[in-house]
């Protein structure tokens, strides 16, 4: 041990093993068990960095999560900012330094695995203190399925910071014995180094678990990192402690103040020194313990500063025994030092006003004004708060139906009484689940003065701030959130500007908005508001807590959930041949589809001009087995889609098919598709690719709430179909060399009608539908045989130049057409008639979903705009989608008027040019204007045209 | 032209290989083109009885599945079955079951190549479930024949609970998710692996 601050005898690190770190770019050594901030101390360093704002030096005010200050930058192994040195388990190897406020993510791709694990429980405890030991060994003996979880690496949580003795050995050992115990249960799992992040509805509370980050460089790779458990718990009991809370006085920021018990905790815990000339300046008892302790290990207490006039004559004593100057009645009022604390300003103060200042030297200022429950999770959990004037904080007001709390975590201060409290909290846990709690003898305490805190004394003088000796100044050197630099003054600022809830001065003044989410600044800037404002802090309550209650890394939420598994990808039974074949892919929605296929050194623009042209002349096949297919059955199956479709679909008879559209109650299309009848009592509808979910959705929902009555089902059948659209004039050709079996004439097999078949030797159904105008078919097998029907149609095509063609071609042809895409050439404020389809809306039936909005007049208007085609002037432009049309050649001042919209925009090999739809107003009345496009600060003049303009008399569909 | 009956392939045939390399204690097989059948039929009512004596087997009740015999059932909705059959069951079982329901309200649909079957086996298979499934595995809270529609990670499954403890269950997935879910279990996998 060459740390010049180690205690020997004291703390549980492992003196015997040395680990070597590099601070700021100095080197220094440290053991196993420590923190960076502890190994820090313990070297003597306390300046960690300087604070945001101001630029003021700044040390380690805390020793857990509620640091506020000693912020650090992970530069090895892995870059990591912003975590605080009091929660950074030291490892070999670690290289940090001091961060002022941001720090820097790494630019390589972390290397670390993440992942997430869902467990389950009758109780789940947060925290392994006294409380949560006591209620998880009770759970636990009354075989209840339990989960505890801690954020330190060892068991005891309070006790590793104390001298507290139970059965008369240090209380570590029970703690140890406890967990060792609990290690027997099957039903009991231990998470150590865990915090409990997020406290939802329906008992799920989410943690966060770092497995390997104390490893180091030494981590195994195969073994995640840090994991997310998602626990669900019927009951939860909140064992989470208490932080204690500074008061603000002038220049409280400087390195070398620290919270009195976190100074406790470096010597009984970690074995350091925070000092060797201390000031403890108290409002309460717990500070005296502190106090005593780290004078009994070595360190001069030169003064203890109490705020009250009463101090416990048994404080007093103890003082006088060990020659500490006590000063009842007495606050610090600031502090001197450059960079470090080296003195104390201390004053007599009474009714409000201060006495004449003496300055005590020191190196360390120790600092209680009271203890703050954590009650961030039971607020999450939505848990009432109640003020507590006696202790000066805001403690649970109830339990919940399943969530209680224990503990210091419920204002329960005593380790008797947390002992007592964590083991009735578990009993009356189980009892609200119909189970039993065994009594747990607990360990006995020793009621001797040193060891007794907070509220077997006197009561605790509630003291937010103390009055600024500096003339004129209203708090403008006492920090308030020592991470956002925020003072009261600027507190004081936000209610003299008017602000009366804590909520709008949290926003005001950004204090609680760091890392450590106000731990110790909150409470106290509900008290200086209350002080201000003249209100009852009672009435004026807290900000509210959110998850997550400690930073979590967006890694670890991710998770696994990254790189090919980021997004789950949807794959057609053909995508092997695809990839295999050259095509690069478009994603829609969760799906992977071909996009086109192009050939050696071929541009995109090419692929597709030739990819078109084979459909066109000759005979193409694409993938269309994304296509959502939903079989519809039952006696009222026509009736359902007669309601849902704008046209008539009961009267279709077996083997024809019939084009629908889907449109909303407000008449707008919603999708659209084509509908085969499969036998008198079903059929088999089929939706665009992205809507086969929405739309399945849409049908149930109308069918359960509607129409329950329907003696219909809905089955999906997407998935169980491999779809190919066999496409061109040499279409029926092909189709005939692979299925002898099938009459393909167009007599015997009409457009719009199926087919059953022998395809490839596979059973197949067959339908004679287009989406392109040229004589088609549509060939759907049970997926498994999706590759070998499409390498036989590959085979039997080869004389006639048979070409695989993408989603990129499939639009061209499409769009050459004027079939509209629904989602893009519709945006929901689109009608059938709009589109030029007022045929597919039935004036017959009595009723379907959108009809009456058809009767609206702003339905009916005749400005509204309506698809039509797009040809530019220059045919070699192609106007991007989404392009705004306007009436005139030169672009007017703002606002412009805006006509419409490009929807579509392609290439047509077809047609030797670039066209366009577009959604126009009184498009229709348009057909033969000129119009405008701006394009890169020009505009590019179009004629408005009929939107079919390919084959327009539609006499390719027969071949 | 002569035509022959071309082959068949699986979602995940070309992932045997990948799966057979798992960690001891956890295996993972495809099963693959087993008959599926979607049942819809109000629960009691005189078509589901039909299709109980047809079958020779009772529907399960929610959450459950009767997998005793050669047609295993799996309740998957309140009115909703899906029926698993060996392979090449599916031609005949359509027409039988339709008939046994006769002018009754139950319909039967062919979903076959809809999903395709996992058979998990192992001690590892309740930890690897549990990196991506919210599901209690408890062999109280699920004992075997339990048969839960949910999500493994971002996939919708049908899990089917087959040995105590779920040290051997059935995933039904979606054709077109099996790739992803071999994918996923792989690097689920990766923490059994060792170092």
């Amino acid at each position: 041990m060459n740390n010049p601050f180690r205690v020997r005898g004291h703390g549980h690190v492992d003196p015997d093993t040395t680990l070597s770190f590099t601070f700021d770019g100095r080197t220094y050594t440290g053991h196993p068990g420590d923190t960076l901030a502890s190994a820090l101390l313990a070297n003597g360093v306390h300046h960690v960095a300087d604070s945001i704002k101001y630029g003021r030096p700044r040390g380690v005010l805390a020793a857990g999560a509620e640091e506020p200050n000693a912020l650090v930058q992970i530069e090895a192994p892995f870059p990591e900012p912003m975590l605080t040195a009091t929660t950074v388990e030291l490892y070999e190897g670690l290289v940090a330094r001091g961060l002022s406020g941001q720090g820097r993510l790494s630019d390589r791709p972390d290397p670390a695995r993440y992942d997430t694990l869902h467990a389950h429980c009758d109780l789940l405890v947060v925290g392994a203190g006294p409380a949560g030991l006591a209620a998880t060994l009770t759970a636990a003996r009354s075989g209840a399925r339990v989960i505890l979880v801690d954020e330190l690496p060892q068991p005891g949580g309070s006790l590793l910071g104390s001298q507290e003795l139970l059965d008369g050995a240090p209380a570590t050992t029970w703690a140890g014995d406890v967990i060792a115990e609990l290690g027997t249960c099957a039903d009991v799992q231990v998470l150590r180094r865990t915090t409990a992040f997020g406290h939802y509805d329906d008992g799920l509370v989410l943690a966060l678990e770092k497995r390997t980050d104390h490893l180091g460089a030494a981590a195994p790779a195969h073994v995640s990192r840090q994991r997310i458990w998602r626990i669900r718990a019927r009951q939860v009991v909140h064992a989470t402690g208490a932080h204690e809370r500074p008061v603000a006085f002038d220049d409280n920021d400087r390195p070398g103040i620290m919270l009195a018990g976190s100074a406790r905790t470096y010597l009984n815990r970690f074995g350091v020194l925070p000092g060797r000339r201390g000031v403890v300046f108290t409002t309460n008892d717990s500070a005296y313990p502190a106090a005593l302790e780290l004078a009994e290990a070595g360190v001069r207490i030169a003064a203890v500063v109490d705020a009250r006039e009463e101090v416990p004559e048994h404080w007093r004593t103890a003082c006088e025994e060990r020659g500490i100057d006590l000063r009842a009645g007495h606050v610090v009022t600031g502090t001197s030092g450059t960079g470090r604390v080296s003195r104390a300003h201390v004053a007599a103060f009474a009714q409000g006003r201060l006495g004449d200042r003496r300055g005590v030297d020191c190196d360390l200022l120790l600092v209680s004004g009271g203890w703050n429950p954590a009650v961030a999770l039971f607020s999450q959990a939505r848990g009432a708060l109640r003020y507590d004037a006696e202790a000066g904080a805001f403690v649970p007001a109830q339990p919940l139906d399943t969530v209680r709390t224990a503990g210091s975590a419920g204002g329960t201060f005593t380790l008797s009484g947390c002992l007592a409290d964590g083991a009735d909290a578990a009993r009356r846990a189980l009892a609200a689940i119909g189970g039993t709690g065994r009594a747990v003898s607990l360990p006995a305490t020793v009621p001797l003065p040193a060891t007794v805190p907070l509220s077997d004394g006197a009561p605790a003088q509630v003291l937010w701030r103390v009055p600024s000796p500096r003339d004129g100044q209203d708090g403008t050197h006492q920090f308030v959130d020592l991470q956002r630099d925020a003072l009261v003054s600027d507190v004081l600022r936000a209610t003299g500007a008017g602000l009366r809830s804590v909520e709008h001065v949290k926003r005001y003044t950004t204090i609680g908005t760091a890392h450590d989410q106000g731990r110790t600044s909150g409470v106290m800037t509900s008290g200086i508001v209350a002080e201000a404002l003249g209100v009852d802090i009672a009435d004026l309550g807290t900000t509210r807590f959110r998850p997550p209650v400690v930073p979590v890394a967006f890694a670890a939420l991710a998770g696994r959930n990254r790189g090919e598994l980021f997004d789950p990808v949807r794959v057609t039974a053909l995508h092997p041949w695809h990839v295999e074949h050259g095509a690069l892919f478009e994603n829609v929605g969760q799906w992977k589809r071909p996009w086109y296929y192009p050939g050696a050194g071929e541009t995109m623009e090419e692929a597709v001009l030739r990819e078109s042209r084979a459909a066109r002349t000759g005979v193409a096949l694409m993938d269309g087995s994304t296509l959502g297919k939903i079989d519809v059955q039952g006696p009222d199956a026509g009736v359902l889609l007669d309601r849902l479709y704008t046209n008539v679909m009961s009267t279709l008879e077996v083997g024809r098919i019939r084009y629908g559209v889907m449109c909303g109650v407000d008449g707008m299309v919603v999708d659209d598709g084509t509908v085969i009848r499969v036998a008198e009592q079903e059929f088999l509808l089929t939706t665009t690719t992205g809507n086969a979910a929405k739309v399945l959705e849409w049908m149930e929902e109308w069918l359960q709430t509607e129409w329950p009555g329907l003696r219909v089902h809905l089955t999906s059948v997407t998935e169980h179909w491999a779809t190919i659209p066999l496409v061109g004039p040499r279409s029926r050709d092909v189709l005939a060399l692979v299925a002898p079996g099938l009459d393909v004439g167009n007599d015997a097999f009409p457009f719009m009608s199926w087919r059953d078949a022998t395809v490839a030797g596979v059973a197949a159904r067959v339908c004679r539908i287009s989406f392109s105008g040229e004589l088609a078919y549509e060939i759907n097998v049970p997926a498994w045989y999706g590759i070998g029907v499409w390498e036989a149609l590959l085979a039997a095509g080869d004389a006639f130049g048979i070409t695989p063609y993408g989603t990129e071609t499939m639009h061209v042809l499409r769009a050459e057409k004027a079939y509209p895409v629904i989602g893009q050439d519709t945006d929901g404020t689109v009608t059938p008639q709009d589109l030029g389809m007022s045929w597919v809306v039935s004036g017959k039936k009595p009723d379907f979903v959108g009809k009456r909005s058809f009767t609206r007049a702003e339905n009916r208007r005749d400005d509204r705009k309506r698809l039509v085609g797009l040809l530019p002037a220059d045919e070699r432009v192609l106007l991007p989608e989404g392009a705004q049309i306007i009436a005139t050649s030169g672009i007017p001042e703002p606002p412009v008027p805006m006509l419409g919209h490009v929807t579509s925009s392609y290439r047509s090999a077809a047609l030797g040019r670039t066209f366009a739809l577009a959604l126009v107003r009184s498009g229709t009345e348009r057909i033969g204007d000129t119009l405008y496009v701006p394009l890169d600060g020009r505009t590019v003049p179009v004629t408005v045209t009929d939107p079919v303009l390919f084959d327009q008399e539609g006499t390719r569909r027969d071949g | 032209m002569t035509v022959e009956t071309p082959a068949r392939f699986s979602p995940l045939s070309a992932w045997q290989d990948r799966l057979a390399r798992l960690p001891a204690g956890v295996r993972v097989r495809e099963l693959p083109f087993l008959s599926q059948l979607t049942l819809r039929a109000e629960p009691g009512g005189a078509a589901a009885k039909a299709v109980e004596g047809c079958l020779d087997v009772t529907l399960p009740g929610p959450s459950r599945a009767e997998m005793s015999g050669d047609v295993k059932v799996l309740w998957t909705g309140p009115d909703e079955w899906l029926l698993v059959a060996p392979d090449g069951r599916r031609e005949e079982l359509v027409p039988r079951l339709r008939a046994a329901v006769g002018d009754g309200f139950a319909t039967v649909t062919d979903v076959s190549a809809q999903r395709t079957t996992l058979a998990l086996s192992g001690p590892l298979v309740r930890a690897v479930l549990a990196q991506g499934c919210a599901i209690d595995l408890d062999r109280r809270v699920t004992p075997v024949g339990s048969c839960l529609t949910t999500l493994l990670a971002q996939a919708p499954i049908t899990l089917v609970v087959r040995g105590e403890a779920a040290s051997s269950v059935w995933l039904l997935v979606r054709s077109s998710f099996a790739s992803y879910v071999a994918a996923w279990l792989l690097d689920a996998c990766t923490e059994y692996r060792g170092g």
